[in-house]
Formats: C-alpha cells, sequence, structure tokens
C-alpha cells in the first residue's frame, strides 16, 4: 500500500470533517439522543482503532488472529487495575504502563505464536485469546466474572494543572477522535517505513522475503506486538468511556467481531477496517431500532456486503479511481 | 583444501533423505570463482533438493556446505543469503502485486544492517534504490519500473526474478532453472542476460536448457537419482561414457 488515490482521500477526508463537527450538528439533527449518540460514536471510533490494528496483522502480515480482544481487554483491565477505588488515576503514569504491559504479554504470546501459520495461528490466538477470558473470569484480581468499575476518568495533569477533563462527554469524544485519527497516521508510517515494507511482503510472499535475508518471524513479531498495543490503547479507552470492565472484553466475540470489521471494511487497506466498524455498528443500531431480532437480518446484512464487495468498503472507495490510461505501449 | 582462494563454493558428502527417500546423497561438488557451474540431470535427480540445502531452504541430512571456506551447513535460508549467495527460483517467486521497483528495492532493503526502522519512509533511501535501479537495468526491466509485476509476461517475470537475486548484491548466483517454461525468443534473451551475468558473478546454474547449457558453463555437474555422476569440465563430461549412457544418451532421456 502506498500513497492514497485521490478521489478515495477525498471520501476519506470528508467523513472524517463530519466525524469532528458531528458534536456540533448532532444536537440539531436528534435532540433529544445527542448525549446518547455521542457516547454511541465515541465508542465506535474506539472500536475502529482496535479493527485497525487487527488489519495490520490480518490483512497487511497475513496472520488471523482470533485473540485480538485479549489485549483489547488487557488494556482497559490494566486501567481498572491501576484506578484507585473512588479516585482517579493519572494517565501519565496509567497509560503507559497499560501500553507497556499488553506490548510485554503480547511479546510472549506473539513468540509463541508467530512460528506457525494459517489455521494453526487462529487456534493458537484464539486459545491464548480464551485463557486471558478465563484468567480475569476466574480471578479474584479485578471483580472476576463480575468485572470491575472505574468510577472516576484518569486524570491528565501537567504540574498539577489540569489539561482536559475526561469526564466531559465532549472533551472525551475528541480525546478518542484524536487517538484514532493518531493510530491511522501512525500504522501508515510504519507501513510505509523499511519494516512495514517488509511485513507488507510477509503478507504477500513470506517464503520470499527469507529468501531475500529477511528473518519473517522477528518481523511479524514486531508487528503483533504493535499491533496488540494499539488494540490496548483501545481497550484502555473502551473502559475509561464506560466506566466498566468485564471478562466479555476479552473473549472470542469481541476478537470476531473485529475480524468481521476488517473484512467488512477490506483487508490490508488500514482505513477500510475503520469504516468496517461504522458499517457495522450503524447497521447493528439501525436493525436494533426496527426489530428485536435484529440478530437475523444483520447476518444477512453482513453476508450481502461480502458477497457484493468483495473487497469490503474499501474496494468501493478504491475503485472511484480504477479507470488507469490504457497501458502505455511497452518500449515507448 | 579450502586454503584454495578460487574455491567459492564446496560441498562435502552432502544427503537429505526424506523418510526413506535420499533425495541427495553424498554429493560432493566444488564451484571454482569464474568458472560457471552448470548442474543437469533428469527429473527426479535430486537438483533441486539440491540447490534447497546450498541456500538453506531445506537442512540436509549430513554432509556439509562450505561457503569461502565457511562452513555454513544448516544456517537458515535469510542468513544465508546476507552470506553472500542468491537464490533464484524455479517457480517464479515474486511480490506480484508490487511494482517491479518494489520488488527490487525489498530485495536491496535487505542489505541493510537491519530493517527495524520505523519512522522514516523506505522510499527515501537513497542507496537502497540506487541499487535497485541498477538491478533492473542489469536486467533488462528499466522500462518496466512501474508496473505491477504481476501483470508482466511470464518472461519479463522471470527476469524480474533474477533482478531481485542482483538488488542482493550476491557474491555468488544460484539459479533455479531460469529458462524454466520459456518461449524460444525469450530463452534466447535470458541466456544472453545470463552470460553477461557470468562474466561479474560467480554462478551456479541449475538447467534442462542443454544448449544453454552448454554455451553458459564451463564446469558440469551430472546427477542422476540423488547421486553424483560426474564433474568437470564441459569436455570431459561430454565425452564422458558414463554420462552418455545414463543422461546425454541417445535423447531418449529419462524425462
Amino acid at each position: 500500500m502506498t500513497r492514497l488515490p485521490r478521489p478515495a482521500a477525498i471520501v476519506l477526508l470528508a467523513l472524517l470533517a463530519l466525524l469532528a463537527a458531528y458534536p456540533l450538528y448532532g444536537s440539531l439533527l436528534f435532540p433529544e439522543k445527542h448525549a446518547f449518540l455521542l457516547q454511541k460514536v465515541t465508542g465506535i471510533m474506539i472500536l475502529a482503532i482496535m479493527a485497525m490494528s487487527l488489519d495490520l496483522l490480518v490483512g497487511i502480515a497475513g496472520m488471523v488472529s482470533l485473540g485480538h480482544a485479549a489485549f483489547f481487554g488487557l488494556g482497559g483491565y490494566m486501567l481498572a487495575i491501576l484506578s484507585p477505588q473512588y479516585e482517579a488515576a493519572d494517565i501519565w503514569v496509567a497509560l503507559p504502563l497499560a501500553l507497556a504491559t499488553v506490548a510485554a504479554v503480547s511479546a510472549v504470546i506473539g513468540a509463541l505464536s508467530i512460528r506457525t501459520n494459517g489455521i494453526s495461528f487462529i487456534m493458537i490466538t484464539l486459545a491464548f485469546g480464551q485463557m486471558g477470558y478465563f484468567f480475569f473470569n476466574d480471578s479474584r484480581l479485578a471483580g472476576g466474572s463480575d468485572g470491575a468499575f472505574i468510577y472516576v476518568m484518569p486524570t491528565v495533569e501537567i504540574a498539577g494543572v489540569s489539561l482536559l477533563n475526561l469526564e466531559s462527554k465532549l472533551t472525551f469524544y475528541y480525546v478518542v477522535l484524536g487517538a484514532f485519527v493518531g493510530a491511522y497516521l501512525l500504522l501508515r508510517m510504519v507501513l510505509a517505513s523499511p519494516f512495514g515494507r517488509v511485513v507488507q511482503a510477509i503478507g504477500v510472499n513470506e517464503n520470499r522475503v527469507r529468501g531475500l535475508g529477511f528473518d519473517p518471524d522477528r518481523y511479524k513479531l514486531v508487528a503483533f506486538v504493535i499491533g496488540a498495543t494499539i488494540a490496548g490503547l483501545a481497550g484502555f479507552l473502551g473502559a475509561a468511556q464506560y466506566g466498566f470492565v468485564n471478562p466479555a472484553m476479552l473473549s472470542w466475540h469481541q476478537s470476531g467481531q473485529a475480524l468481521v470489521m476488517v473484512i467488512l471494511g477490506g483487508t490490508g487497506t488500514l482505513f477500510g477496517p475503520a469504516l468496517g466498524a461504522f458499517v457495522l455498528e450503524l447497521a447493528r443500531m439501525g436493525f436494533e431500532s426496527v426489530t428485536e431480532h435484529w440478530l437475523l437480518p444483520m447476518g444477512l446484512f453482513v453476508i450481502a456486503v461480502v458477497v457484493l464487495l468483495p473487497k469490503g468498503v474499501a474496494g468501493l472507495l478504491l475503485q472511484l479511481e480504477r479507470k488507469p490510461p490504457p497501458e502505455a505501449e511497452d518500449g515507448a | 583444501m579450502s586454503a584454495d582462494d578460487s574455491v567459492i563454493l564446496e560441498t562435502r558428502e552432502l544427503t537429505k533423505a526424506f523418510g526413506g527417500l535420499v533425495a541427495v546423497n553424498t554429493v560432493s561438488v566444488t564451484v571454482r570463482k569464474g568458472e560457471p557451474h552448470a548442474i543437469i540431470g533428469p527429473n527426479g535427480a535430486g537438483k533441486s533438493t539440491f540447490v534447497n540445502l546450498l541456500t538453506g531452504h531445506l537442512p540436509p541430512s549430513s554432509g556439509r556446505v562450505l561457503f569461502r571456506g565457511r562452513d555454513i551447513t544448516g544456517l537458515p535460508a535469510h542468513r544465508i543469503s546476507r552470506l553472500g549467495i542468491g537464490r533464484s527460483y524455479q517457480k517464479t517467486n515474486i511480490f506480484p502485486t508490487f511494482s517491479v521497483f518494489e520488488n527490487c528495492r525489498l530485495a536491496a532493503q535487505s542489505r541493510l544492517s537491519t530493517s527495524m526502522r520505523f519512522f522514516r519512509p523506505a522510499v527515501t533511501l537513497a542507496e537502497v534504490n540506487r541499487q535497485a535501479e541498477q538491478a533492473m537495468e542489469q536486467a533488462g526491466l528499466a522500462t518496466r519500473r512501474d508496473r505491477t509485476a504481476g501483470t508482466m509476461s511470464y518472461g519479463e517475470q522471470r527476469q524480474l526474478e533474477i533482478a531481485m537475486v542482483l538488488a542482493t548484491r550476491p557474491e555468488l548466483l544460484v539459479l533455479d532453472e531460469p529458462l524454466a517454461g520459456m518461449g524460444k525468443e525469450e530463452s534466447e534473451r535470458m541466456v544472453a542476460l545470463l552470460k553477461g551475468l557470468a562474466a561479474q558473478y560467480s554462478l551456479v546454474l541449475v538447467e534442462h536448457d542443454m544448449d544453454a547449457v552448454f554455451s553458459l558453463a564451463a564446469t558440469l555437474t551430472v546427477m542422476v537419482n540423488g547421486t553424483l555422476l560426474e564433474s568437470g569440465p564441459v569436455e570431459q563430461i561430454r565425452a564422458s561414457q558414463a554420462v552418455q549412457d545414463a543422461y546425454l544418451g541417445d535423447g531418449a532421456e529419462a524425462y
């Protein structure tokens, strides 16, 4: 993946502008549901961060993981564990510590998983994910199967001066938006780097990468840790938003949902999985508002998208430019 | 033995068994600098397995591989590549969704001390770009720079295969059937390319096309059923009765 084609970039920037301005027009469009929808969109952006981080593994490095939610959940649990009861955690301590923990745990899990490929990798990551789930479900560390509350948002202060009040839903919305855009730009930067090029090549033809003199396992491991850590960031934000963590955050349902977002949105494009998160969640909201049997139309919807858009929502956007000039004749 | 500076690659009783099948059986070969070395033999003779042993794509069951006098037996493929053995594949093995340039650029990038660099865009590495451009030039692909590799003709993809090897700046080229599946015209172009390479690099060539072999190689090794039948200068092999009987024969080869 190199530079985005112009039309796709324009559409994405327009969507981003819509998202950034949402708190302004949302209250006009849906006056009585504004608070709820603002929360909802914040939550979708958090899921979009997770979906993009999973795309690094699945769509780019070719490692289909069914245990990604373990890192999402761990990031959230770290905030719960690091927050003193009824008091605020210091974000400058809690966030780095949470991310470092996720990175360390993912390095161990990754080192044990990346030597396998295909189905075996899916099964191993699934197994590790479920181990994480049962670890928090069965231990007394943070409320066991009941989960744990985070009563107060972390503080963001420098020298005792509060920079941001995360208790404000509006502020938190923009913090998450910043994290979302930041995660995207970070991943784009990494993909353009020498490291990222190797990881992309591994996704296309791992054996050839080895033949060229790269040790694929090292690059896969680092990609795995980067993806997991970004998922951990999403989990941290999710836990802060809802003020609550429970083992379901780590469950394979959560991993599977992220995978559906990646596939629906278009694997390997980064922005596609982010769009996938919006499409899936907005569709869910739509069906939920019409019928309580929303899972059935939801399933049909997912099938329809996958059948009609084999390259996902992103494929649709990228098609905007697929009118290449007739192949310049050779030797010209 | 390895004090001999002219020897670039040497195998000693190299053996690979897959279960009960001995694909390569105690093969000892010496490759010298500046003497293009072709390995021939009927299908199933163990040539490709032999190449995989040389380049670390398979670990040998026993025996040794020495590169410039250094024991490289059992090293993984990526380490061997970094030591200076560049290998091309019998079946086209490229990154079909990448541009020709990106294929070569990535190959050249493999010579950085590490690619664990996360911030600067890869395309701004001037020296890597230069090596990639040069490799495309050498392989006759300069005009295809921005083509998506998988959309090129088969012959061009084979050229790209070579260009990627060259971009890794190898000392020794190990080319596994570079002419496989090519039409007459494509073959001629490839042979011309290989002749140019034979003058610049040490070369091990596995090939079926006898015309190409005789026009390129100085030394021939003949393998049959996993064993080395004979190895020596081209003229000696051509005159060898054993080789005549087993392989070059009366045209009714064991293909």
